[in-house]
């Protein structure tokens, strides 16, 4: 009996590791059709969300069919509930890396008023973030979930800096306005990113001690 | 308050040393569950409490066991102990007589002799039971024509009669079908306001389901006693862990 519960929360872990795999490659490749104009593989992205949007419901269906079958407590219960939220999460990466996609088409034909390098570093350093949040629950990895909290002062810096810069660029010259507020809300996006990435960790978090944002849940 | 204060307990079975150094303190008005797994003393600890096993040959016991403040082991009325607390057990024993009778037995052998102070307790029992809708208009028939679950509740309105302070219940619905077992489940959480409520239970979801306090047995000792949600949820204790998740073992 517990074999098949192993099995099955094994099959959980890996269908949670191939959805990150797909959100994380979501945003690579958002950041990569943004910075060279690249309008196909935006398109790709925008149509690829479905599958994301499947891989959501399939895990969906897996973890009520454990909650269903196997009655879980103690640790498989925050193991399968931690699941159910983080999905919920992941699939909005998957649709912030779409609207940047989406951004990216409504700026193909425009040359870019800024260098884009602080984008890619957010794009880096959110795809570690989502990438490591998912590893520390597979892993049970505390550290590993809290140092993910911790990173998003990083990404909130980097956003902030964004926001100076197009600030000072529509100061400087007020023609600069329209792609400014689409860069700010490309920047916000993976801002937001970041955020989901830390909701997952503080899920993991919560499957390691039942404990989520300081509050005993059960 | 507390219905039971159980400390420094240890049982034997002749040299099986069946339970170990018990110390619980068990709350009044509410329900504890006993789980564990087979053969780790949870039952033997219930039947400590109305010293059902003073009948068993062999059987020494130590420590001190207090009802409502009473020490039971010294110079207590068993009799009067097993009215004020009741047992129900695994398989409905209804006694082979009637419905009436069934529940009136208690109350007659504690002199009760009035047939309308007879008929008012049974009904209240009855009703108290969830029962009396399904048996008031056959209260003169067998009570063995009812069915599983019909019995059980017969059997729980018997312990009520005698107006116990608290109802032990050794797996009390192991033997019925879900429906009958859900009958049972909301009956004893309505029963939990008046009556402590002492379960041992194999099935872990009737005791996260049902019971305010758990206590986990293993090999004659209390691992851990918390709350049901914490012993469930996030247990202390590694074995009870891998005892609840199925691990063990």
């Amino acid at each position: 009996m517990r074999s098949r519960f192993d099995e099955q929360l094994t099959e959980l872990n890996n269908t949670l590791i191939e959805m990150g795999a797909l959100i994380e490659s979501a945003i690579a490749k958002a950041t990569k059709a943004l910075e060279a104009h690249d309008t196909q593989l935006a398109r790709e992205i925008i149509a690829g969300d479905d599958i994301i949007n499947e891989k959501e419901k399939e895990i969906e269906r897996l973890c009520l069919k454990l909650l269903l079958n196997q009655q879980p407590v103690a640790r498989d219960l925050r193991q399968i509930s931690t699941a159910l939220k983080m999905i919920t999460d992941m699939e909005r990466i998957g649709d912030h890396a779409q609207d940047i996609s989406e951004l990216c088409l409504l700026l193909s034909e425009q040359e870019y008023i800024m260098n884009l390098d602080l984008i890619p570093k957010m794009a880096i350093t959110t795809i570690n973030m989502v990438t490591e949040s998912i590893d520390a629950f597979v892993r049970k990895d505390l550290e590993l979930a809290q140092s993910v909290i911790d990173r998003d002062d990083v990404v909130d810096g980097l956003y902030m800096d964004v926001k100076k810069d197009l600030i000072a660029l529509v100061r400087s010259d007020p023609d600069n306005s329209e792609q400014a507020f689409d860069l700010m809300q490309i920047a916000k996006y993976y801002e937001r990113i970041g955020d989901h990435a830390v909701n997952i960790a503080e899920w993991v978090i919560f499957s390691i001690t039942g404990i989520h944002k300081d509050t005993q849940v059960l | 308050m507390n219905c039971f204060e159980i400390k420094g307990l240890n049982l034997y079975y002749d040299k099986f040393h069946a339970l170990k150094n018990i110390d619980l303190e068990l709350e009044s008005g509410k329900i504890t569950a006993f789980i564990g797994p087979s053969g780790c003393g949870k039952s033997t600890l219930l039947k400590t409490l109305n010293r059902m096993n003073d009948l068993v040959e062999g059987c020494r016991i130590t420590g001190d066991v207090r009802l409502f403040g009473e020490d039971i082991y010294d110079d207590t009325d068993v009799n009067l102990l097993r009215r004020r607390v009741g047992m129900v057990f695994q398989k409905p024993n209804p006694f082979p007589m009637s419905i009436f009778d069934n529940v009136a037995y208690g109350p007659r052998t504690h002199g009760i002799k009035s047939r309308f102070e007879l008929g008012e307790i049974v009904e209240s029992s009855l009703r108290a039971a969830a029962i009396w809708d399904e048996v008031k208009d056959r209260l003169k028939k067998p009570a063995l024509s009812l069915s599983g679950g019909q019995q059980q509740r017969l059997c729980i309105a018997r312990a009520l009669a005698v107006s116990p302070e608290v109802l032990l219940m050794d797996e009390p619905t192991s033997a019925l079908d879900p429906i009958s077992t859900g009958k049972i489940e909301e009956l004893l959480l309505t029963l939990r306001e008046k009556y402590s409520i002492i379960i041992v239970t194999h099935n872990m979801q009737q005791a996260t389901r049902i019971s305010d306090s758990t206590a986990f047995f293993l090999l004659g000792e209390v691992i851990e006693y918390d709350s049901t949600e914490t012993v469930f949820a996030m247990p202390r204790d590694q074995r009870t862990e891998d005892y609840i998740t199925g691990r063990f073992g």
